[in-house]
C-alpha cells in the first residue's frame, strides 16, 4: 500500500474537513500499479500556512482554492513553479473564471475541481491526479535505470505495414466472397477505403526512404552552396495543392538570405515535411508561416501555424519514430510517424538544433538553426 | 439466447477493421455498437452493458484495450470480453493470456490476433456466450 499526501488549502473549514473524510477511505487501483494508493490529508486555512506546510513536508498532490484571504491560490501555484517542485495541483474554485484558469493552467495546474463537489467528482479527479503520478514515478525510475521506453524500430514498423494489409485483405476478402452483395456498387466504401489505405501506405514507404537515406549515404560529395529560401518556395509549390484543398495559406517571409552548405535533397525534407505538416494539422481557413532569417554563423527558419498544436506531454516524444499524436482531433489525419524523426535526423546530421513549441487550439512553431559553415557531417 | 439479442460492443481506432469486424458480425446474426476510441467505449459501458465486447489494444494509448478490459470486468463480470490486435510477437510487446500472471493482469476472456476469419470470430464469439 502506498500512500500520497495531500494538502488542502481552502479558506472553507468545510471545504477542508470534507475533503479529509472523503479522501480518509479513498484508494485507487489501477492494472499495472503493483499496489493500492491510500491518501493522508493535511489542511491549511490560507496560502501562506499552506507553504509553510509544503516547504516542512512535501505533499505529492495540490489541492487549492483560488480565493484565500491573503496571497491567491495562483500566488501559491506561481511559488511552486519557480521552485520546481514536483507536486500535481489541482484548482478548486466556485466560479472559475476564465483568466484565472488560464493562468493556473499556464502555470501548472492540471485540473479544475468545481466548488461545491460531489465526492464523486473529488474522487474521480484524485484518481486521475495518481494515475498520472504514478505514470510519471515508474517512467522516472525506468530512466534513473537507464531503461530506454523505446520499441524497437523495425517490429513497430512492421505493425504499421500489417495494419493497411490486413484492412486490404478483409475488403478483398469480401468482395471474393461477395459478401456485400453481387454488385460492384455494393463495394464503394471497401473500395474507397482500401484506396486510401494504399495511399496511406505508399506515403510510409517514401518516409521510410528517406529515412534510410539519411541513415545509410554518405554525402560529401553532395555537399554545395544551397539557397534556403529557393528550397522552400519549391517546397510550398509540392505542398499549395493540399494547402488549397485545406482552405490553409501559406506565407514565406525572408527577412534575410540564408545560404549554407548542404545536401539540397537533405533541405528538401526538412520543408516538405515540416510546411505539409503545418498544413495538415491546420485548421480550416488557418495560416502556415515560413520565415528565413540568418545570424552571423546561423540560418533560422521558424514554421509556424494556426493549428491544433501538440500538449505539452505529447511534445516530448514528438521526434520519435513513429510517434503520431492520437486524439480527436487528430483521428482522421493520416501519416507515417516518421516525418518528424527525419526532421531531427537530418538537422542533428548538419550539427543543427531543432525546438517545438506549442499551445493547443492556438498553434504550433518550430524553429531549426542551422551551421552555415560545413562541418564534417556525421 | 438468440444471435439476433446479442449486442456486441466493437471499439477499435482503425475504422477499416471497425467496419469489416462489424459487418462479419452482422452478417453472422449478431447486433453491434461501433466506437472508434477507448473514450467513446468507456461512455456506452458506462450507460449500457453489451453481451459481448471486443476492444483494440491500442487506441489513444498503447494500452487503451487493457485498460477498458479493466473497467468492463470491474462494471460488468460477466461480461465477456475479446482483445483482438495487430501487435504480436515481432513488436517486442509480446503477450498472451496463457499463465497465471497474466491472467492475473489482463482481464480479458480471449486474445485473438487481427486478420481473424469471419467464421472463426463468429465461433470464438459463440463459445464465449456459450450458444
Amino acid at each position: 500500500m502506498a500512500v500520497l499526501k495531500v494538502l488542502v488549502i481552502d479558506d472553507e473549514p468545510g471545504i477542508r474537513s470534507g475533503v479529509s473524510r472523503i479522501l480518509n477511505n479513498f484508494h485507487v487501483t489501477y492494472p499495472f500499479m503493483d499496489e493500492d494508493y491510500t491518501f493522508e490529508v493535511t489542511e491549511a486555512g490560507t496560502g501562506e500556512e499552506g507553504i509553510t506546510i509544503l516547504e516542512r513536508d512535501m505533499p505529492d498532490i495540490l489541492l487549492l482554492d483560488n480565493k484565500l484571504p491573503g496571497i491567491q491560490g495562483v500566488d501559491v501555484l506561481e511559488y511552486i513553479r519557480k521552485r520546481n517542485y514536483d507536486i500535481v495541483v489541482a484548482m478548486i474554485t466556485s466560479y472559475a473564471s476564465l483568466d484565472v484558469a488560464i493562468r493556473a493552467t499556464r502555470d501548472g495546474a492540471i485540473d479544475f475541481i468545481p466548488k461545491p463537489f460531489t465526492p464523486q467528482e473529488l474522487k474521480s479527479s484524485i484518481e486521475n491526479i495518481t494515475k498520472q503520478q504514478y505514470l510519471k514515478r515508474i517512467t522516472h525510475k525506468m530512466k534513473q535505470e537507464g531503461k530506454k521506453i523505446r520499441y524497437q524500430f523495425l517490429s513497430v514498423l512492421s505493425h504499421e505495414l500489417k495494419a493497411p494489409l490486413n484492412a486490404l485483405e478483409g475488403y478483398l476478402r469480401m468482395m471474393q466472397e461477395k459478401q456485400a452483395g453481387d454488385r460492384i456498387e455494393d463495394y464503394a466504401t471497401p473500395i474507397e477505403r482500401s484506396l486510401q489505405r494504399i495511399q496511406g501506405m505508399r506515403s510510409l514507404i517514401m518516409d521510410l526512404l528517406d529515412f534510410t537515406k539519411i541513415r545509410l549515404e554518405r554525402k560529401e560529395e553532395k555537399i554545395q552552396e544551397v539557397n534556403l529560401a529557393e528550397v522552400a518556395s519549391e517546397a510550398i509549390v509540392t505542398v499549395q495543392p493540399y494547402a488549397i484543398q485545406m482552405d490553409v495559406s501559406i506565407h514565406l517571409d525572408v527577412r534575410s538570405d540564408a545560404v549554407i552548405m548542404a545536401d539540397p535533397d537533405d533541405m528538401e525534407i526538412v520543408f516538405n515535411n515540416l510546411i505539409s505538416n503545418s498544413v495538415k494539422y491546420n485548421k480550416v481557413g488557418g495560416k502556415a508561416e515560413i520565415t528565413i532569417d540568418s545570424s552571423d554563423n546561423e540560418a533560422i527558419l521558424i514554421f509556424s501555424d494556426t493549428g491544433i498544436g501538440i500538449t505539452k506531454d505529447d511534445t516530448e516524444n514528438l521526434f520519435a519514430e513513429f510517434v503520431r499524436i492520437k486524439n480527436e482531433k487528430t483521428r482522421n489525419i493520416s501519416g507515417s510517424g516518421l516525418g518528424l524523426s527525419i526532421v531531427k535526423k537530418v538537422v542533428e546530421l548538419y550539427h543543427g538544433t531543432i525546438k517545438v513549441e506549442s499551445t493547443p487550439d492556438v498553434g504550433t512553431i518550430f524553429t531549426i538553426r542551422l551551421p552555415k559553415k560545413t562541418i564534417a557531417i556525421t | 439466447m438468440k444471435k439476433s439479442d446479442i449486442t456486441i460492443l466493437v471499439a477499435d481506432d482503425d475504422p477499416d477493421y471497425l467496419f469489416q469486424t462489424v459487418f462479419n458480425l452482422e452478417k453472422a446474426g449478431y447486433k453491434t455498437m461501433a466506437v472508434e476510441s477507448q473514450a467513446e467505449a468507456e461512455s456506452v459501458i458506462a450507460r449500457f452493458k453489451p453481451n459481448l465486447a471486443i476492444f483494440d489494444l491500442m487506441m489513444e494509448s498503447d494500452d487503451s484495450g487493457f485498460i477498458l478490459c479493466y473497467k468492463i470486468k470491474r462494471k460488468y463480470p460477466d461480461v465477456p470480453v475479446i482483445l483482438a490486435t495487430a501487435v504480436s510477437h515481432e513488436t517486442g510487446l509480446s503477450f498472451s493470456i496463457d499463465s497465471e500472471q497474466e491472467k492475473s493482469w489482463i482481464r480479458a476472456d480471449r486474445y485473438l490476433e487481427k486478420g481473424i476469419r469471419p467464421e472463426q470470430l463468429d465461433q470464438e464469439v459463440m463459445k464465449l456466450l456459450k450458444l
